[in-house]
């Protein structure tokens, strides 16, 4: 055992210093490796981060909505509906919500208006969210006019800004009171913009809204692990695009890594034939190259991780977020929490380290069954 | 099919390991046609070289395999909440009936691979490749089984659909479906615990025996691979309620989360070197080999032996601590 472990190690010893023999040729591997690993572990983390922020932030979201159709379209449900789901067993409580949308010519960003069900705002002031106040330029005390539906502007004193801390909810946020929003958009008072319904047992949820659909068959109740479910494979979609894109240049990388391991310059085949020659076999030399192979990976692999997670958690990952976060004029400013689990690092380990090895190999072999005395004789 | 990117690296992996295995078995069968240690030919020469490529593409193709057999458990368990019912990687798998089939090819592959390595490594002991045909004829043998399980795996993938919202309707899908069934069902405790310390005692007396007296090799072997079987059966139904300390979750998968410490890791990995180990003393038997063997054959199955010992020992070990230790308890003593 001993013996093994000092050959290894006398191997590993050799293969070392002949990569520092051969920087440039290594180097320039090195960096586009960590390059390929970089991009695809930057799109991984990021989408990952997205999954978790969607699911953390849909933990608050109502257990079950319920939207009228009207002709295929979503349209504003009646009051009235209320007392007929609240009548159904198990449902605790159902309550109308006030919500909709402001478009701002002024900065070509919509806003999401919303009646609060349990904050109280007094008469003609609003509530703003951070990113509204940061591109009108507003603070507490101004007053921001919208264009109400009948064409007349409605001006309304600004009570204060929402935290930061929910800014990737509320960045585009306006908290007003019912009558405001009411006669802001001229939404009639016997109308809502949707219904949340909560439920006393959670494994009731499907019954519950099996027997809302069929008491008012022009609704859809929506399930809050349904929207979870649906965001999940949105963004899993979007990160297995990008990588679907990146196997294009991963491809380009692996004959890349075939070039420069079968370009074996004739001074490295004179060294392999004098190793042969003076008693190494050809499962040395393999050992040899597996073990550069390694060694090159282990490093591309790690820089390129620890790059990728530079770039995602502390820049926000200001090269793919425009792809990957979605279209919008207001964007919320946040730092997405740094997550990473070692299922992402093995998915990475065989989307980059596997093609390469695998590239790698009839090259080295190629180079380990040299000839030694062909070659040291030319 | 669901654009995930572990589904684009399995799916990936699988494609280098079927090409691969293609290539070797390619060769493989000139190999087997045109081998000839005694001949000083140019074609022997190649074949010769060959043989070291092949050795280490397989030695790649077993790595990778072992990766992929977690790697696959692993992205089943997070595609979970995509399907409506589905709790975890049981489910997963549920969701088509590729899903399992795969699972165990992959489990199958690891341990022929592992077997076909220590013959490889048997033979490159001896001077004159006593156990070439016979190696290469048993390369070609797993190549099927790989290129199943490449199809069966993209099969799994590829009729895939997460249940999510359309713009028609929200939940009377989710109501319409009966969802996948998130639960497997065990063997009666009492057998499947009568099954795994009988195979377990058989598989250690006749390991002593072998060890011994070296005989009963094949015997030896047979109790092993009994072992591994009656382990799964004995992990489905009822070590991993012990590990979970819950009375109905029969879930061999969960045991590989965090929340218990990532110690399924540890038992599959006793697991599978048990079985290759042990497997391969009943193979090295078999195929016995010549003169040039007759030193260190022995050794070797000596040395497969012990580390069976060890593999089986280890999860026992771990299975029979937990246990012991957990207050909770299933009630039959």
């Amino acid at each position: 055992m001993t013996s093994w472990i000092e050959k290894q190690r006398s191997i590993l010893d050799y293969t070392l210093s002949s990569l520092i023999r051969r920087k440039g040729k290594n180097i320039s591997l090195f960096i586009v490796y960590t390059l390929v690993v970089f991009i695809l572990a930057s799109a991984m983390f990021f989408t990952e981060a997205m999954k978790r922020e969607a699911s953390l932030i849909l933990k608050g979201a109502p257990e079950m909505v319920v939207q009228r159709l009207l002709m295929g379209r979503y349209d504003p449900i009646p009051l009235d509906y209320l007392q007929k789901i609240r009548g159904i067993r198990g449902v605790i409580s159902a309550d109308a919500r006030l919500w909709g949308y402001y478009y701002d010519p002024a900065v070509g960003a919509n806003y999401t208006v919303m009646a609060p069900r349990n904050q109280s705002i007094a008469q003609g002031k609003i509530i703003i969210g951070k990113g509204i106040a940061r591109v009108r330029m507003i603070n507490k005390g101004d007053i921001l006019s919208f264009h109400a539906y009948d064409g007349q502007v409605r001006s309304f004193t600004i009570d204060g800004e929402l935290p930061a801390a929910s800014e990737l909810v509320s960045a585009d946020l306006i908290l007003i009171t019912e009558a405001g929003f009411r006669d802001l958009f001229g939404f009639p008072a016997s109308h809502a913009t949707d219904i949340v319904v909560s439920v006393r047992n959670p494994q009731e949820l499907l019954t519950i809204a099996r027997k809302i659909s069929e008491q008012l068959p022009d609704t859809r109740p929506i399930i809050r692990d349904e929207i979870v479910r649906t965001y999940d494979s949105v963004f899993d979609w979007r990160g297995g695009m990008v990588i679907v894109l990146i196997m294009m240049a991963l491809l380009a990388f692996v004959i890349f890594a075939w070039e420069k391991a079968s370009g074996l310059s004739a001074e490295e085949k004179r060294e392999i034939g004098i190793l042969k020659a003076i008693g190494w076999e050809t499962s040395d030399v393999i050992a040899v190259k597996t073990y550069e192979g390694s060694v090159v990976s282990f490093f591309s692999f790690a820089f390129g991780i620890l790059l990728a997670y530079g770039h995602v958690f502390f820049s926000s990952a200001f090269l793919f977020a425009p792809a990957l976060k979605g279209w919008s004029v207001l964007y919320p400013d946040f730092r997405i929490t740094p997550f990473i689990d070692p299922h992402q690092v093995g998915i990475l380990f065989f989307l980059t380290v596997v093609p390469y090895t695998v590239a790698t190999i009839v090259p080295s072999w190629r180079a380990a069954i040299v000839d030694p005395d062909s070659v040291m004789r030319s | 099919m669901i654009l995930h990117p572990a589904i684009v690296a399995l799916v990936l992996v699988s494609f280098l390991i079927g090409g691969m295995m293609i290539y070797s078995a390619f060769f493989g069968v000139r190999i087997i046609g045109r081998w000839d240690i005694k001949s000083g030919s140019e074609e022997q020469l190649a074949l010769e070289r060959k043989t070291y490529l092949i050795s280490t593409i397989l030695s790649y193709v077993f790595v990778f395999q072992i990766g992929s057999l977690f790697l696959y458990v692993y992205t089943a368990d997070s595609l979970h909440n995509l399907f409506v019912g589905a709790m975890c990687a049981a489910g997963s798998l549920y969701v088509d009936p590729y899903g399992y089939p795969t699972f165990i090819l992959k489990i199958l592959n690891c341990i022929l691979a592992g077997l076909w390595l220590i013959v490889n490594y048997v033979d490159n002991r001896a001077y004159d490749y006593p156990l070439i045909r016979k190696k290469y004829v048993m390369l070609l043998i797993l190549t099927p089984f790989f290129i199943t399980e490449g199809i069966s795996q993209w099969l799994y993938f590829a009729q895939m659909r997460a249940d999510v919202i359309t713009s028609c309707c929200g939940s009377l899908f989710s109501s319409e479906r009966s969802g996948v069934g998130s639960e497997i069902a065990g063997l009666p405790v009492k057998a499947a615990m009568a099954g795994f310390y009988l195979s377990l005692v058989l598989t250690f007396a006749t390991g002593l025996v072998f060890l011994i007296k070296e005989k009963w090799g094949r015997l030896f072997s047979f109790a092993s691979g009994l072992l591994f079987l009656m382990s799964c059966v004995a992990l489905v139904s009822f070590i991993s309620l012990y590990f979970y300390e819950l009375p109905t979750h029969h879930c061999p998968f969960c045991v590989l989360q965090r929340e218990y410490g990532y110690i399924g890791y540890l038992l599959y990995a006793a697991l599978l070197t048990g079985a290759v180990s042990g497997l391969g003393v009943g193979v090295l038997v078999t195929i016995r080999g010549g003169a040039s063997l007759s030193g260190t054959l022995p050794l070797v199955q000596r040395r497969l032996a012990m580390i069976c010992f060890l593999a089986y020992a280890m999860f026992a070990g771990i299975s029979i601590y937990r246990m012991v230790s957990t207050d909770f308890t299933l009630g039959l003593f």
